[in-house]
């Protein structure tokens, strides 16, 4: 569905993103992780169209960026990281404006307006002024915005940032939902835990580059599925087994307290993008 | 490519609508100063071409109101919402050319631009003046509101931050309220100013709308001046709008 070649993205001298290949299958949810500055939210907005690449090929949906804009643009659905809703708008003008901008009938459009606002639950306020929504009420009607017109592929950036952990399951379920229903997906987070619920595979980033790209239980086995956690007057340390019986009689040598636990997705982050960056 | 016209005027609208009474009334202060201190106060002493002040400035302060209330209701808008709300990448990511949007908002910016001349041609005939509406005068005026108008949606384009739209105002716009022929002929001023006013758009608006408010027939070249820059404009803005995406 997503198809991405040889892309690179430079502003001025700065590399934002270096020569990064990827495909992505319909109906998969992927995840793009990386420490802040690593090219996620670039990749997102030259895949959404927002910025051109400087070199390298992106196909979605069988269009290729620099000829077919126009059609990918019509079937791509986008949550940006930061609140882009017209304040000036109530919730049911936000969605109208995107639905006559998809050019959707009328009919349809009202139709799924009414959908949309019931499923995020705000049916109830589509009348009153945006600006004074919460943030996450604003997160839920721009993920609503995002559907309307029936993408066939969904960015989401960051999209669960700021909202209550009620609000962030329900939004996990209705990823997965409309994964279910054939919609790809393809999401960058700060949240490991998302990712590794959340996502089939995950492409791991850092300073602009693909330095991992797999299932996430793959990328933990590769650091061995057991870990002893300890801290020491450093800070905390980690260190992987692949046998359990191994890790314990570790953890034993030690004198402070130690955890014992299986590899996350984290550990493998934490690894991949080294300590220094995380602090 | 109609449909998405009448989409990002649609919208514009919409908000138009819910505070027309503000716009109304806000609209009508600055004239009313106008035309008190320029038109009674000054105006009493002062003969332009056999004539009385009070016409002569109507025409004037008509074209620099359309001009700062078209500019202001494209430009800050449009700045703000590229540069701190985001809201403009709402329209980026949709399926619509650039064309389609540069043309919306630069008719909505004109519609406001010509209500609030409309406020005024009515306050200045309830202070007295004696203006005759033609639909040449109608002509001149919309092309004065997408002059501006189109000029607000490049400056927003270009300008970074809030405060550079404001400078913009100062050093481009103050100006020319002042020396574009709309409170005086700037017949007497030295040549090299002289030329450069003459270059300035605001020159034309003021005076093809006196030149038809007096009779004095049909201001050709300063209509064609006038479309030229719309069409100069428009044109910059939408390649502002495709380099955007760089």
């Amino acid at each position: 569905m997503i198809h991405i070649e040889n892309f690179s993205k430079k502003f001025d001298e700065r590399t934002a993103v270096d020569n990064l290949s990827l495909k992505i299958a319909k109906g998969e949810i992927f995840g793009l992780l990386g420490p802040n500055g690593a090219g996620k939210t670039t990749t997102i907005r030259v895949l959404t169209m927002l910025t051109r690449p400087t070199t390298g090929k992106i196909i979605i949906d069988g269009c290729e960026a620099s000829h077919q804009e126009q059609h990918i643009k019509s079937v791509i659905g986008v949550v940006p990281q930061h609140f882009n809703l017209d304040n000036d708008l109530t919730p049911w003008e936000n969605l109208e404006l995107h639905g006559r901008l998809h050019h959707m009938m009328p009919q349809l459009r009202n139709q799924r307006i009414e959908e949309l606002l019931k499923f995020v639950e705000l049916e109830d306020r589509a009348h009153e002024m945006v600006q004074k929504f919460s943030g996450g009420m604003k997160r839920r009607l721009m993920i609503a915005r995002a559907l309307l017109h029936q993408p066939k592929v969904l960015f989401l950036d960051e999209p669960t940032v700021g909202l209550d952990p009620q609000v962030r399951r329900r939004l996990w379920d209705l990823i997965r939902h409309l994964k279910n229903e054939g919609l790809t997906v393809l999401l960058t987070t700060h949240y490991i835990e998302e990712a590794e619920n959340l996502c089939q595979r995950v492409a791991i980033m850092e300073k602009g580059k693909l330095i991992a790209l797999d299932t996430p239980g793959a990328l933990c086995q590769r650091l061995g599925s057991y870990a002893v956690e300890w801290a020491d007057e450093e800070g905390t340390k980690t260190k992987f087994f692949a046998d359990r019986n191994e890790a314990s009689t570790f953890a034993a040598t030690l004198i402070t307290t130690t955890t014992l636990r299986q590899t996350n997705l984290e550990d493998a982050f934490v690894e991949l993008t080294g300590r220094k960056v995380i602090g | 490519m109609l449909y998405d016209i009448w989409t990002v005027f649609w919208r514009d609208w919409l908000v138009l609508k819910r505070r027309i009474g503000r716009f109304i009334l806000s609209r009508m202060v600055s004239p009313i100063l106008y035309l008190v201190a320029f038109g009674w106060g000054l105006g009493r002493s002062i003969q332009v071409n056999q004539g009385n002040y009070l016409d002569f400035i109507v025409p004037g302060i008509i074209a620099l109101n359309s001009m700062n209330i078209s500019f202001n209701s494209v430009g800050s808008p449009l700045n703000m919402s590229r540069v701190y709300h985001k809201t403009l990448e709402e329209y980026l990511i949709a399926p619509i050319s650039s064309i389609s949007f540069v043309f919306g908002k630069v008719l909505s910016g004109a519609l406001r631009g010509l209500l609030s001349s409309l406020i005024i041609i009515l306050l200045a005939f309830a202070f007295g003046a004696h203006a005759l509406i033609t639909v040449w005068f109608a002509v001149a005026l919309v092309l004065n509101c997408l002059v501006f108008a189109s000029m607000g949606l490049v400056a927003a384009m270009i300008m970074d931050t809030h405060e550079d739209m404001a400078n913009f105002n100062t050093y481009v716009l103050l100006p020319m309220s002042f020396l574009c022929a709309t409170f005086f002929i700037p017949d007497h001023l030295p040549a090299i100013l002289r030329w450069l006013i003459e270059i300035l758009p605001l020159t034309h608006a003021s005076h093809a709308l006196r030149a038809i408010v007096s009779g004095g027939g049909i201001p050709v070249l300063s209509l064609i001046i006038m479309a030229a820059y719309v069409t100069a404009f428009c044109g910059i803005g939408v390649w502002l709008m495709e380099k955007v995406r760089e």
